[in-house]
């Protein structure tokens, strides 16, 4: 019987995410875990790496309060609504000082983590062909091909410290299972030294083993399991609760005055013990709002071989 | 309600009944009245593809880079990873499965790309204004974009035209086009040969067999060449038979009103 690696966020950022990380919360629009980075604030890490296809407002907030000093990512902005402001505020004035960037394209950022996880020491793409983004960054390499003419383009493999994804739900060995869009979280935690699992709900092991193909992450590679309804608020986790897109519109205007920023982060993360404190003043009506209307899949039969 | 009626939609002094943004919206959904497997990027090509979904191509697949295949939303999706891509999609994919084995392996026929600057020859910047390493604007960089460039069997590109994004030269080359030498496009051994149409705020354009170059076949209603020629960064190449995009319908107008953007995020 595998042990229980069920832990507190708290517990589990504290003893899996270092100062000097390099560390993932990946997730494509779906399966944000906004509730670790929060986390990460309110611990007050320093010197991260912190790497993500697409930044979104997640890492506005954690480059604004100042956790990070280095961006690796391949698409920059507040999805469907605008800029990152804080973000952009550091690579366009080191303001309040500067962030290093690493850059690629999502292709290139998806096969990265491919490579860490896959333990290749590269992964060979056709992109990059007469763009400057290899000039921009040169661990962007155009190889020929060892059975012909032809060239590709390699990108090196991204084995993040400390990976971080969202699930639906997760057994407590920390098995976990994903529906809805799938992003890169399976290649990026794979590719990690240290996992942590962030699921709406533990279920129990039968559950899992009822429905095998829907497990995206074996508890194999997982080290913390935390059950944490709504941390991907104000991203979504599908079935459950829909993106806040008004929270998207307004992180506009936040993210664009520092002072404003400064006072969402005392308010949202650092007056805040918990993200259970954050889902309680928030408050039901808003989570009523998110909820979405049942849709369920339908059934498969998996025979039972006895 | 007729376009006419509907005054909410001009623009400024145009006086025609639609705003220029729905103008190119419509326009640049009825390109793909052919198409099968299209490529959606975000923001206005979100639109219409969505309006061509509804119009013109029901037969589309409509394809997301977050990993959907066949997505039929049922509401706007309000960015490429909204939940209703998913509900109702023909197939959730991985990123990896999406990029290698559908854009990769060229089974995209239409890639949509937005840029913040194009030049003659159809290359896109989409990464910065100014220097890279001290960029006066920092834009969101590739994404799919360069990929998409590379890998789709023909890109439209849409994008609201003006001197500063009609550009002599890119301040960066984020995803690549047309090089200006045909005999060397075409032994570049890509899906892509650059980008095959731009629709803008102003009118259509194609790019010349022989040049590679961008060149205008339609000006929209009510659009003079010299206002076209105001708005871009060199003198364009004109087709000798110009003509001018017929005009949106009644349910055009109304399925981008009512339906796709009726909070007139991208078509004021």
């Amino acid at each position: 019987m595998p042990e229980s690696k069920v832990a507190t966020m708290r517990d589990a950022v504290e003893q899996l995410v270092r100062d000097g990380d390099t560390v993932a919360i990946e997730g494509f629009t779906h399966l944000i875990c906004f509730a670790a980075g929060h986390e990460i604030i309110r611990q007050r890490r320093r010197d991260l790496t912190l790497c993500r296809m697409t930044p979104d407002v997640i890492y506005d907030q954690m480059i604004g309060a100042g956790v990070a000093k280095k961006l690796v990512f391949s698409w920059l902005g507040n999805p469907g609504v605008g800029s990152l402001h804080a973000v952009r505020r550091r690579v366009e004035n080191a303001d309040p000082e500067p962030l290093e960037i690493e850059e690629y394209s999502h292709f290139g950022m998806v096969c990265r983590y491919m490579a860490g996880a896959a333990n290749l020491p590269f992964f060979p793409i056709r992109s990059y062909y007469e763009s400057d983004i290899p000039k921009a960054n040169p661990r962007i390499v155009p190889i020929e091909s060892p059975y012909g003419d032809e060239e590709v383009y390699a990108v090196p493999p991204l084995n993040p410290d400390v990976t971080i994804v969202a699930a639906q739900r997760a057994d407590t060995n920390g098995n976990a299972q994903i529906w809805g869009l799938l992003g890169c979280q399976k290649e990026a935690a794979f590719a990690a030294k240290r996992v942590i699992v962030v699921a709406e709900e533990i279920v129990d092991e039968s559950v899992v083993r009822a429905d095998p193909n829907r497990t995206v992450i074996p508890g194999l590679i997982v080290d913390a399991i935390v059950e944490e309804p709504f941390s991907c608020h104000p991203s979504y986790a599908q079935g459950y609760y829909d993106r806040d897109n008004a929270f998207y519109i307004a992180w506009e205007q936040t993210s664009k005055e520092p002072e404003l920023l400064e006072a969402w982060l005392k308010e949202w993360v650092y007056d805040l013990e918990s993200h259970a404190d954050y889902v309680e003043k928030m408050g039901k009506a808003r989570w009523e709002s998110l909820r979405p209307a049942v849709a369920m899949s339908g059934e498969v039969n998996y025979g039972e071989y006895a | 309600m007729s376009a006419s009626e509907n005054g909410g939609g001009s623009g400024p002094g145009n006086g025609l009944g639609w705003s220029k943004s729905e103008m190119m919206i419509v326009a640049s959904a009825r390109q793909l009245a052919r198409e099968r497997v299209c490529f959606v990027g975000i923001g206005l090509p979100n639109i219409v593809c969505n309006l061509a979904q509804r119009t013109v191509a029901p037969q589309l697949d409509l394809v997301y880079e977050a990993g959907v295949f066949g997505a039929q939303p049922k509401r706007l999706p309000l960015s490429i990873g909204d939940p209703t891509l998913v509900s109702g999609s023909t197939a959730v994919t991985s990123m990896f499965e999406l990029f290698a084995f559908y854009l990769q392996a060229g089974l995209v026929d239409v890639g949509f790309l937005g840029a913040a600057q194009i030049d003659r020859f159809g290359n896109i910047n989409t990464t910065v204004i100014g220097d890279y390493g001290k960029p006066k604007v920092r834009l969101p960089g590739s994404g799919g974009a360069c990929e998409i460039a590379i890998n789709a069997r023909k890109v439209f590109v849409i994008m609201r035209q003006g001197q500063r994004s009609f550009v002599d030269k890119l301040h960066f080359r984020t995803s690549p086009g047309h090089s200006g030498d045909p005999a060397h496009d075409a032994k570049r051994g890509w899906w892509g040969t650059g980008p095959t149409s731009v629709v803008t705020d102003l009118g259509q354009y194609r790019f010349d067999e022989e040049t590679g170059e961008m060149t205008l076949t339609h000006l929209h209603p009510g659009v003079t060449l010299g206002e076209v020629r105001e708005n871009m960064g060199w003198d364009p190449r004109v087709a000798g038979d110009l003509g001018e995009t017929p005009p949106p319908t009644d349910e055009e107008l109304r399925l981008i009103r009512e339906e796709l953007d009726p909070d007139r995020i991208h078509s004021k």
